[in-house]
């Protein structure tokens, strides 16, 4: 799996299946039991804890629920990286925070505390947050789960502008296919730890691959089956008749 | 002997085995995280706003409770203390017996197992919460090591608040023992105060109560943070980490006591 710098690419799987585990093995949180993780010329799990902090600080990371500090305001949250990684004047921080609220559409919402946010409007300051440092990579880990339409599209309008305004390279976990399609620029389908099929979106559309279709169209059964591995249904039934 | 019974004392022997490797492992653990939070500490001192807040959310916010439990016990002590001493004309000693117990013993005891209950369970809670919220792993990626950030700050604003919390528990103790030793019973206002100057050394008597405090404060605070970092990422988790601390907490606490007691008083006098 290779993910090109500059583009935006979505790495794509059922529930339960590994891909918020390529998220962390990126980021260094988990080191690969066999394989190798690079990023930009580094592999990851050899780096010393220093120089993994070091290359974080080049990262951001969107987490599934935003994973704001609930004891900061919404402003406290997006200048908390600033603070902590560089020795900027509070002046600069604040005009730098606004302009990342900005972008994101909720500079009026600053002085807001994030238990008194929906859930859309925490994921896009969680974004604000994840490119407070403007960072080379971000990953983004389901950012479309539990959202309503407008929030979607808003979220997943905000990934592909920031990633071309930017500059960035994303990697997007998701399982939402129609809000992926419209926004990468490549695809990774994975099954049980392995990639099974990769595509740019219009490869995936025209896709006859069983486990791509089972996946575009949404089908309950198919290479990934409905049933929960279980023994023979007769059998358990009447297992206690005899 | 039957096999069944062999095989019953081989699997009792194992189990037996396993608890205390598991044991000793777990001890080892804790104390690799102690390690990792000293490491960590002068880090997290160049933010010491974050440390005084902890201090304030631990010390500031326990005073209330602190203050009128050791009232309370110090007007309990005087009732009784009064009603033994009286038997042997000795009632003008109250002072000394409330001032002695409180400060050598009940001073730290009592406020480390409040502050196990009120603070303790309040920082594992919260940094557990945090751990389940993902936002412990958010600063990781952010670059941020949160033993440093929320770990460290939370431990040394325990160490630091507990010795005095016990020595204002201490104070309000006695003043409640004056209030009902002299206010109420009517004992001379005079030989209370002054029995208990010449009868209390600050050497070993309140250093003695000092040393507990702090380690009494090491420890609740250690299991406190280690058991909210550790607390598995879910609702039940939590609780049960909660819980833990507590349990864990109030026990170290009386063991501890127990150990330093005995070591504090070798062969029948205070050294």
């Amino acid at each position: 799996m290779t993910i090109p710098r500059g583009k935006i690419v979505a790495i794509m799987g059922g529930s339960g299946c590994g891909k918020t585990t390529i998220l962390r093995l990126i980021g260094g949180q988990l080191r690969p039991q066999s394989g190798r993780v690079r990023v930009g010329g580094l592999s990851v799990p050899d780096l010393a804890p220093s120089a993994l902090y070091e290359l974080r600080r080049r990262f951001g990371m969107l987490f599934q629920f935003g994973a704001l500090f609930t004891d900061m305001s919404v402003f406290e949250n997006i200048a908390f990286p600033m603070r902590e990684h560089t020795a900027l004047p509070e002046e600069l921080i604040r005009d730098l925070v606004l302009m990342k609220l900005q972008a994101v559409g909720l500079r009026g919402a600053a002085q807001l505390m994030p238990t008194e946010l929906s859930g859309g409007m925490a994921r896009r300051v969680a974004l604000a947050r994840a490119i407070a440092l403007d960072p080379l990579l971000v990953l983004y880990d389901e950012p479309f789960a539990g959202l309503d339409p407008i929030s979607l599209g808003v979220v997943g309008q905000l990934i592909r502008r920031l990633n071309d305004a930017l500059s960035i390279t994303s990697i997007v976990v998701t399982h939402d296919v129609y809000e992926s399609l419209k926004i990468v620029d490549y695809l990774y389908f994975v099954s049980e730890g392995r990639v099974i099929a990769s595509g740019t979106p219009d490869e995936v559309r025209a896709s006859s691959d069983r486990f791509v279709r089972q996946f575009v169209d949404g089908a309950p059964d198919g290479p990934v089956p409905f049933h929960y591995p279980a023994p023979a249904y007769r059998e358990e039934l009447f297992a206690d008749v005899g | 002997m039957s096999a069944e019974l062999v095989a019953g004392i081989a699997q009792w022997l194992r189990r037996l085995g396993g608890g205390v490797t598991g044991a000793v492992a777990q001890l080892g653990f804790v104390a690799r995280f102690l390690v990792a939070v000293l490491w960590n500490t002068p880090h997290a001192f160049r933010r010491i706003h974050l440390t005084l807040r902890e201090i304030y959310f631990t010390g500031v916010l326990s005073l209330v409770i602190i203050l009128m439990s050791g009232l309370f016990v110090g007007m309990v002590l005087s009732l009784q203390g009064y009603e033994t001493l009286k038997r042997y004309g000795a009632d003008e000693q109250l002072g000394i017996l409330v001032a002695l117990a409180l400060v050598r013993e009940l001073g730290p005891v009592i406020s480390g197992l409040l502050f196990a209950s009120r603070a303790g369970s309040a920082i594992t809670a919260e940094i557990g919460l945090m751990k389940t919220t993902e936002q412990l792993a958010a600063m990781e990626m952010m670059a941020v090591d949160p033993l440093a950030r929320v770990v460290a700050p939370r431990f040394w604003g325990g160490v630091i608040s507990m010795p005095l919390l016990a020595a204002l528990f201490s104070a309000a103790g006695i003043f409640g023992g004056y209030l009902v030793g002299v206010r109420l019973i009517g004992i001379d206002s005079g030989a209370f105060w002054g029995q208990m100057q010449a009868g209390v050394d600050f050497w070993p008597d309140v250093t003695n109560g000092i040393i507990k405090s702090v380690v009494f404060g090491a420890a609740v605070s250690l299991i406190s943070v280690f058991e909210g970092y550790n607390a598995r990422p879910t609702a039940e988790g939590v609780a049960s980490a909660t819980t833990r601390t507590v349990v864990v907490s109030s026990l170290a606490i009386l063991a501890l006591d127990f150990v330093m007691t005995a070591f504090m008083f070798r062969g029948g006098n205070a050294v």
